[in-house]
């Protein structure tokens, strides 16, 4: 995949050049690079927020330029951009994006009840998100990317600003995901999350993927043990 | 276009929108408080300082009132006239709103009213021009001297032994031939459709950009638009709401304006007497002029979704969206202007094409041809400000803008 953004003052912008990469269900593929490096506009490619430029991804099967509604309906996406909206209740939220994935009546409201005895929102499913703390709006999240039950999960920087409470929700949440079975992929520049989580990591630093590995591998080619050494090891090297 | 998804997305905004404060006062508490606030508080203030101005009289002054001992007399004791005592500084109390007018007689005033000459007596009236109760402490002093020079008249005639008639050869008479509808079109025919279209623009002025700007700001365009629904169904889901917000508006003044025109107010009845406007239009021509405001409604709609869906912040949205408003108003005022009325080339101009057209049907006018070329041009207006705002959600450049 390539974005090009066209920027009138500064030139093209390649915020993604060329990157490959692939994840399998039941693992966790995992983004890291420094602020800048394209994670964002990498994940946004993958959840069809934003389109390619050149080269194109398959997303549970489908291609996110030819199918990309099709794309939506199987991804849950989660990053510090996407809001709750403040005027609504949990309850509502969650109804909502059900309901613009296609669930209704019986089953849109099972669902919601699951999600809520799960993730222990009963309580404050009935206040509006903007009266809610910054862990229950996290929660709230949460089911709002489960509901439909998306087989590919995408996590964009999603505990950044968190406290150590709301990330270890965040943290347990991403395993769960795993050990669901879902595809999961995760972007961060935080060493130690992506170190204890992921299967695979790919390092990205301007806009290209310098390399794509589960860590022992990543180990083996730098001669680092650790991952903050592998990561400035191969920046540095980055031409 | 998914129906279902675009009726999610509308129950869901109805719902947003219901809670938002600023929407709610700008579209449902603004337009009913408008028409009573306006009509009933200037009618109540206009109401009350003539009140004043006629039970405190105008004073003024007479300068050399030995030359007209009788008139003065008579200014005396005229209801309206107060008389204060002659003084050097009655430019400066006139300039300083002290005193609102003075007199002044030449020498031996009265004794040469009473003779005939080719050079007649010349009385000043020194006063404050454009100062509402200077001119009329000036009316109140013509009227004096209006009666006075009538009576100079009459008894000159009758010293030349001829009546009153002689100094009217004949006589006019104005008749009113027009329908009221046709009357109080014209009076309040510009008027209506300026309100109309200004409360359209007002009410979708708030949603339209806490639907667009508001989301970005808010950070909830991401969470949206990474859910399955279509950007097209987006934008239509929304622009509907705005739309509604725009007809709720329009309706509810429309709603206001009746009853505080129709509830028997003290102040507002009073006022009314003062100031007799012919009240009479049709159902048939308010239901024509909402029918032309449609396009017009869409038109707002989208344009003010694709200004706000441009900016980054609602800040930014408001400060592009009150340049147009001003764009809007101005041609919506023209139509005030009288005699500019509706031709061909101007059924092309936005705004000024449907506030032109109303005025005619307030009239009671239906220039059949020219209505269907303003409604045809004007939908077609709409309809390229609402293909703006899909175009605008469909661009990353738009939606992402930094």
């Amino acid at each position: 995949m390539t974005k090009v953004f066209r920027d009138r003052k500064g030139g093209d912008i390649r915020a993604v050049h060329g990157i490959t990469f692939r994840c399998q269900p039941g693992q966790i593929y995992g983004l890291l690079g420094a602020n800048g490096a394209g994670k964002t506009t990498a994940l946004r490619l993958l959840a069809t927020i934003l389109q390619p430029t050149d080269g194109t991804a398959r997303v549970a099967g489908f291609d996110i330029r030819e199918q990309p509604e099709k794309v939506r309906a199987s991804v849950g996406f989660l990053s510090t951009a996407t809001a709750l909206y403040g005027r609504l209740t949990p309850r509502e939220t969650v109804e909502y994006f059900g309901r613009l994935n296609g669930l209704n009546g019986d089953k849109l409201r099972r669902r919601t009840e699951e999600l809520f005895a799960l993730l222990e929102i009963n309580e404050f499913a009935d206040r509006r998100c903007d009266k809610l703390s910054t862990g229950m709006k996290q929660k709230v999240s949460i089911a709002r990317t489960l509901v439909h039950d998306p087989p590919v999960m995408i996590f964009d920087e999603p505990t950044l600003g968190l406290d150590v409470m709301a990330a270890r929700t965040i943290v347990g949440f991403i395993r769960d995901c795993r050990s669901c079975g879902k595809t999961v992929i995760f972007s961060s520049h935080v060493m130690s999350e992506v170190q204890k989580l992921c299967d695979y990591i790919g390092i990205i630093h301007q806009g290209r993927l310098l390399a794509g590995g589960s860590l022992a591998e990543l180990r083996q080619r730098t001669r680092q043990a650790d991952l903050e050494e592998i990561f400035i090891q191969m920046v540095e090297a980055a031409p | 276009m998914n129906l279902t998804r675009v009726g999610i997305i509308y129950r869901k905004e109805l719902i947003d929108a219901l809670r938002d404060r600023r929407t709610i006062i700008s579209t449902i508490v603004l337009p009913i408080l408008m028409f009573p606030l306006l009509t009933l508080g200037f009618g109540f203030v206009a109401g009350k300082s003539l009140q004043k101005v006629e039970r405190e009289g105008s004073t003024i002054m007479l300068l050399g009132e030995t030359n007209a001992p009788a008139l003065a007399k008579t200014m005396r004791e005229t209801d309206g006239i107060r008389v204060v005592a002659p003084s050097e500084d009655y430019v400066v109390l006139i300039s300083e709103k002290k005193l609102r007018a003075a007199v002044e007689f030449p020498p031996n005033f009265e004794q040469e009213t009473r003779m005939t000459s080719d050079k007649p007596p010349q009385v000043k009236i020194y006063n404050f021009e454009g100062e509402t109760r200077s001119q009329v402490a000036v009316r109140n002093v013509q009227k004096v001297f209006d009666d006075y020079r009538k009576q100079l008249v009459a008894a000159r005639l009758a010293e030349s032994g001829l009546t009153k008639d002689v100094l009217k050869p004949f006589a006019t008479k104005q008749e009113n031939v027009a329908a009221p509808e046709k009357v109080s079109g014209n009076v309040i025919g510009g008027l209506f459709p300026y309100l109309i279209i200004f409360l359209c623009f007002m009410g979708s002025l708030a949603p339209a950009i806490d639907l667009t700007a508001g989301e970005k700001e808010r950070g909830t365009i991401e969470t949206i638009l990474a859910s399955p629904v279509s950007r097209l169904d987006l934008v239509v889901g929304k622009f509907l709401i705005v739309f509604t917000a725009s007809i709720v508006t329009a309706v509810v003044s429309l709603a206001s304006f009746a009853l505080t025109f129709s509830l028997p107010f003290v102040v507002a009845r009073e006022f009314a007497q003062r100031n007799p406007v012919p009240f009479d239009i049709s159902v048939k021509g308010v239901a024509s002029v909402l029918l032309m405001m449609l396009p017009l409604a869409v038109m707002f709609a989208a344009v003010l979704m694709a200004i706000g869906l441009f900016s980054k912040t609602t800040k930014e949205a408001h400060s592009y969206a009150s340049p147009l408003m001003l764009l809007v108003l101005m041609p919506a005022m023209a139509a005030m202007v009288p005699g500019f009325d509706l031709n061909a080339a101007l059924a092309f101009i936005p705004v000024l094409n449907v506030s032109l057209v109303s005025k005619e049907v307030l009239t009671g006018n239906y220039p059949w041809l020219l209505i269907l070329l303003v409604f045809a041009s004007s939908w077609g207006y709409a309809a390229g400000a609402l293909s703006l705002a899909v175009s605008a959600f469909k661009r990353e450049s738009v939606l992402f803008r930094t």
